[in-house]
């Protein structure tokens, strides 16, 4: 992750009403601040998993996990340090770009693995996914040819796979066969 | 059994084994009030539901048990915000039940409706809105697991209207499913070793005793602890009682109204043993300036408070009691071995001998003034508030549990009173909530009927909550009100006088607006009135002999009194201000 002061917690949460709340209110009480927030269900319906990145220039790490880990409902806090997690994140970006930039912007695109997703007479949208470091850098190579909108999801991670590892086994068992 | 959801909460709260709730009906939770003629649990209505807050805190405070408060929703649940942070802030264990609009209204801004999760999910430990009858057992059950465990707090269930009228199948859990709820119990057996270790070391060791002692059950393994190793104690305002003040290794009360030598002492102190303290900034003043020599121990059963204001060189999660006891464990051999022989700590105990000394608490002797103020005679002396409470401390039986209100007689009772034995002091520390006297001595008095209950308060103070009386000579709760009426907000006034150049800006309340006396006679009490020094053991022995209704005694004070020492906020407390008839010893010293 390029900003040292950003943290990214892997939050384990009941899946009930009002969850996102507590620990949204936690943070705004706190005066802890969120860069990035993205919350889904995980396999087990039972749990949410909520990946925060944290700005923790106002109190150290340790105090905001400590705190969070009071909430009843959360269930487990994993810090990933970004050598030791796959990070991923999704930007869709509505580009202007007439015919006569059009190409220069599929071209781009492509070379970054985005796929287009809409094209209209000016404009067309790109959707990229990977990792954060690579979504800036063609945000800023958009933003030459000038940015209509831009929404990006905020970044998810899983733990990295160790080669030795169970699961890391196991997941390459399933895609060979 | 079907019951309904109402008759469901009734009865989950006699499973829970609660005898007595503090509440006020209203739309929402009405079902809820009809089984609770037929329960076996005393209900007690309140005049205001602020007020039931404060009687379940001063209810669990004296008895370790949790109190109960039961509200209808909108502004019921509003009005009982105020307990609810003040419960949290004092980390004390109260359930509240509010009624809520049925679920289909929930979000069209029905009448009395408000978001009572939402509004207290910040004061409380958690809260649950219950959207379905079944799960009313179970989440009760949570309720006071939550509250009463770890680090006890408030926590509040929230019961729409037509929850409480479905019906459903009456079971009890044989077990809580809160997968993200660990509270901590034994301390790390390595962490003690070291402890232990910087223990033996230490030359000018202090004990910081917290709240989190009595939340424990810890007062004994303290003494044992205290008594071990010679170290001396300071009891925070949250642990007045914890140690008792008569030992002579207690130095009483640290903080921004301390006394000089348990400020002084943690200011020079190379090892604080914080047991179930927080570093409140009423404790440390300013915090880069605050024991600057000591290392710390830090025992709290919240892990968020090790390091929060004060990174500890060992920091043990764990509860307090339990550490404290592997604490004796480990430190036994070291006292076999002649480790721990008091002489290691002469000098220490010299010089704290030494500023407890030079520095008593103080306060200046009554003089007789005329009508200027000026003392040249006529006019009878005025009345100190440190001398009522001496005199209130001296003339009450032993255990007397004493509550108070918030402002300067908050700080006299804590100073001036001798506390002997836990649980026998009620107050709002970290909230500072005025009002909280009166109904906090009441839930005190309902949960410890045998032992004396006397609450000191302000006039300010006693104007906010009074109603409460009503409530108490409605239910033959004989409490005792001493209020120290100074006729100002005292606390404020004292702040205007000292940082403000004395530009005392609506602080004046007049002494005999309300007639305090008449106030307490329309209430159902006995109303007295105290004017002069030769009045005040009178009223207090005829208090005292008042059992059948409360007391309300009017003591009218000086209003210039000012509570010394003080360590001005924001300030190191090596700059301590004294009584001023101590001030050049401190020069000099």
């Amino acid at each position: 992750m390029s900003d040292p002061r950003h943290h990214l917690l892997s939050v384990l949460v009941e899946n009930k009403a009002g969850v996102l709340t507590r620990v949204a209110s936690l943070f705004a009480r706190r005066g802890y601040n969120i860069f990035s927030l993205a919350v889904a269900p995980t396999d087990d319906p039972r749990l949410s998993r909520i990946s925060i990145v944290v700005d923790v220039e106002s109190s150290p790490l340790e105090q905001v996990i400590a705190q969070l880990d009071k909430l009843i409902n959360v269930v487990e806090i994993t810090e990933l340090h970004p050598d030791e997690a796959r990070e991923a994140e999704l930007l869709l970006v509505t580009v202007s770009a007439g015919a006569d930039a059009r190409a220069q912007v599929i071209q781009l695109a492509g070379v970054f693995g985005g796929q287009i997703v809409d094209v209209g007479r000016d404009a067309l949208t790109v959707m990229l996914a990977g990792a954060p470091e690579g979504l800036d850098d063609f945000e800023d190579l958009m933003g030459s040819y000038g940015i209509v909108e831009l929404q990006r999801t905020g970044r998810v991670a899983l733990p990295k796979l160790r080669a030795d590892s169970g699961a890391a086994s196991a997941a390459l068992t399933a895609e060979s066969a | 059994m079907q019951l309904t959801g109402a008759q469901a909460l009734v009865k989950s709260l006699e499973t829970q084994g609660v005898e007595v709730m503090f509440g006020l009906p209203g739309g929402c939770i009405l079902p809820v009030y009809d089984p609770i003629i037929e329960s076996p649990i005393r209900h007690i209505l309140v005049r205001h539901e602020q007020g039931a807050g404060h009687m379940a805190e001063g209810y669990a405070h004296v008895t370790g048990r949790p109190g109960v408060a039961i509200v209808t929703s909108g502004p019921g649940a509003t009005n009982i915000v105020t307990p609810l942070c003040d419960a949290y802030m004092d980390s004390i264990p109260i359930v509240v039940i509010t009624g809520q609009v049925p679920t289909g209204a929930i979000g069209t801004d029905a009448f009395q409706e408000a978001d009572t999760t939402g509004i207290t999910m910040g004061v409380t430990k958690h809260n649950w809105l219950v959207t379905d009858a079944a799960d009313i057992p179970r989440v009760i059950a949570e309720a006071f697991h939550v509250a009463t465990t770890g680090r006890p707090g408030p926590v509040l269930v929230d019961v729409p209207k037509d929850v409480s009228l479905q019906t459903m199948e009456w079971y009890w859990p044989d077990s809580l499913d809160l997968p993200g709820y660990r509270p901590p119990s034994h301390p790390d057996a390595k962490a003690i070793a070291d402890a232990a270790e910087l223990i033996t070391a230490a030359r000018r060791p202090v004990i910081y005793a917290g709240g989190g002692i009595l939340k424990s059950h810890a007062s004994a393994a303290l003494r044992e602890l205290a008594e071990m190793t010679g170290i001396p104690v300071v009891t925070t305002l949250m642990a007045r009682g914890a140690f008792p003040d008569s030992h002579p290794l207690c130095l009483g009360m640290p903080g921004m109204h301390g006394n000089y030598t348990a400020v002084t002492a943690m200011q020079q102190a190379d090892l604080l043993i914080a047991l179930g303290s927080r570093f409140d900034d009423r404790v440390t003043g300013k915090v880069s300036a605050f024991a600057p020599h000591a290392k710390v121990i830090h025992v709290d059963i919240d892990k968020a408070e090790i390091g929060k204001v004060r990174r500890p060189e060992i920091g043990i999660v764990a509860d307090c009691r339990l550490a404290t006891e592997a604490l004796v464990s480990a430190l036994t051999p070291r006292a076999a071995a002649g480790e721990l022989e008091p002489a290691r700590l002469a000098d220490w105990i010299a010089q704290l001998r030494h500023w407890q000394e030079r520095f008593p608490l103080a306060y200046d002797d009554a003089v007789e003034t005329d009508a200027t103020g000026s003392s040249a005679g006529g006019h009878p002396p005025l009345l100190k508030p440190q001398f009522v409470l001496e005199t209130l401390r001296d003339n009450t039986p032993a255990g007397t549990i004493l509550a108070s209100g918030v402002g300067q007689h908050q700080m006299w009772a804590s100073q001036y009173w001798h506390f002997e034995r836990p649980n026998t002091w009620v107050n709002s520390g970290g909230l500072g909530t005025m009002g909280f006297a009166v109904p906090a001595a009441i839930g005190a008095k309902v949960g410890r009927p045998d032992a004396m209950v006397w609450a000191v308060d302000g006039d300010g103070c006693f104007q906010m909550t009074a109603q409460e009386l009503v409530t108490a000579s409605a239910e033959r709760i004989p409490v005792k009100i001493a209020i120290l009426n100074n006729a100002y907000l005292g606390m404020v006034r004292q702040w205007q006088h000292m940082f403000y150049e004395e530009r005392y800006s609506e602080v004046y309340l007049s002494p005999d607006l309300p007639d305090y006396v008449g106030w307490a006679e329309s209430m159902g009490c006995v109303g007295l009135r105290v004017e002069h020094p030769e009045e005040v053991l009178p009223a207090i022995d005829k208090a005292n002999q008042i059992d059948d209704r409360p007391v309300v005694v009017d003591f009218r004070t000086d209003s210039m009194e000012q509570v010394f020492p003080m360590v001005p906020a924001g300030a190191s407390n090596d700059d301590i201000v004294v009584h001023p008839s101590q001030r050049d010893r401190l020069a000099a010293s």
